[in-house]
């Protein structure tokens, strides 16, 4: 009889902490599924990343590579920067949608239309986590929030914007794909749409952008579990999962 | 006899359940204990049914659990 192991810590995860997102956020595993490419593609000692403004704004406590702190939604602007002078590094940005779809929407526009070979890791959970759950430009229509308390009106706030259709518009991207963490076989999807962004990024191709449809138990008022279920019956439809633009 | 085996860094545990939902074999649940955070942390109460599929390690957002397969 032997053991092997199947599943252990990827090594660009820090042990020894304990990240201070809710129970149950998906955070966690959209920071563990880049562990797992940076990992995979043994670029780890030449990853610089861009941590967010929003709940991952802690991120570079968690990940054992070199990061930065951007102002809010300025992160592709900053990873712009770092690429062009440090072309031999591998860039990524990890953004929530107040940041980059909110704040800094005119930076990602850019970014993605300049095409430096960078990575954008995009967490759409259809609300501001961190401030106390105002609403987001993703924010679907009828849900509520602190700032949409009755729902969200299209008269009153417009629609909910989809970022992977509307930068999928520009000739400049490479790669854009929307996937899911509510569930291991989206999350196995998921990580393949990681690993493939970063492999590109590798592979000088020009900008990769994966939009994950995450969850906010806390400010949505769910448990966890219920959480998923909610994500999977009323966000998808709106966002629907699939590669969006891929150059090969 | 069982095929797989689970471990737990039970101190890391946040009580979400998402695992406990997505293990095929219901072989998990939440215990009764409270870990140093004041969360009560998953456990496997059939480790005789585990298939070590690894579900559960790839929904957890702390990465507490390790999988072995037995063969
Ligand atoms: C220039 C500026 N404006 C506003 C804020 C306040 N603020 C902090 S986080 C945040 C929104 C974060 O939401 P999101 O990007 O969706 O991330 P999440 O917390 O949901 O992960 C805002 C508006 C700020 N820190 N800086």
């Amino acid at each position: 009889m032997s053991e092997t192991q199947v599943f252990g810590m990827p090594k660009v995860w820090k042990s020894e902490v304990h990240t201070h997102y809710c129970p149950g956020c998906t955070h966690g595993i959209a920071h563990r599924l880049v562990c797992e490419a940076i990992e995979e593609l043994g670029i780890q000692n030449r990853t610089m990343a861009l941590a967010p403004v929003g709940c991952a704004v802690f991120m570079h406590q968690y990940l054992d590579i070199d990061m930065m702190e951007a102002a809010h939604g300025r992160a592709p602007a900053t990873a712009t920067g770092m690429k062009t002078v440090r072309a031999d590094k591998i860039v990524f940005t990890y953004q929530g949608d107040g940041d980059l779809a909110s704040i800094g929407m005119g930076e990602i526009v850019h970014a993605m239309n300049r095409s430096l070979p960078l990575t954008v890791i995009f967490i759409n959970n259809a609300i501001y986590g961190m401030t106390g759950g105002q609403m987001a430009p993703t924010t679907l229509l009828g849900q509520k929030s602190t700032t949409s308390p009755t729902g969200r009106d299209a008269k009153v706030n417009g629609y909910p914007i989809r970022v992977s259709e509307l930068l999928a518009t520009l000739a400049g991207p490479a790669y854009i794909e929307r996937v899911a963490l509510t569930s291991p076989k989206y999350i196995i999807k998921a990580k393949q749409a990681i690993l493939k962004a970063f492999k590109n990024q590798v592979e000088n191709k020009g900008v990769s952008f994966v939009e994950c449809l995450s969850t906010c138990p806390t400010n949505w008022g769910k448990r966890p579990v219920d959480a998923c279920k909610w994500l999977e019956e009323t966000m998808m439809p709106y966002y629907p999962l699939g590669v969006l633009k891929d150059f090969e | 006899m069982a095929k797989g085996r689970v471990t737990v860094r039970e101190e890391f545990c946040k009580s979400c359940g998402l695992c406990v939902e997505a293990c095929p074999k219901k072989t998990l649940r939440i215990a009764d204990h409270l870990n140093p955070k004041g969360h009560r942390p998953v456990e496997q109460f059939k480790p005789d049914d585990c298939v070590g599929c690894a579900m559960c390690a790839r929904i957890c957002p702390d990465v507490v659990l390790t999988v072995y397969k037995i063969d």
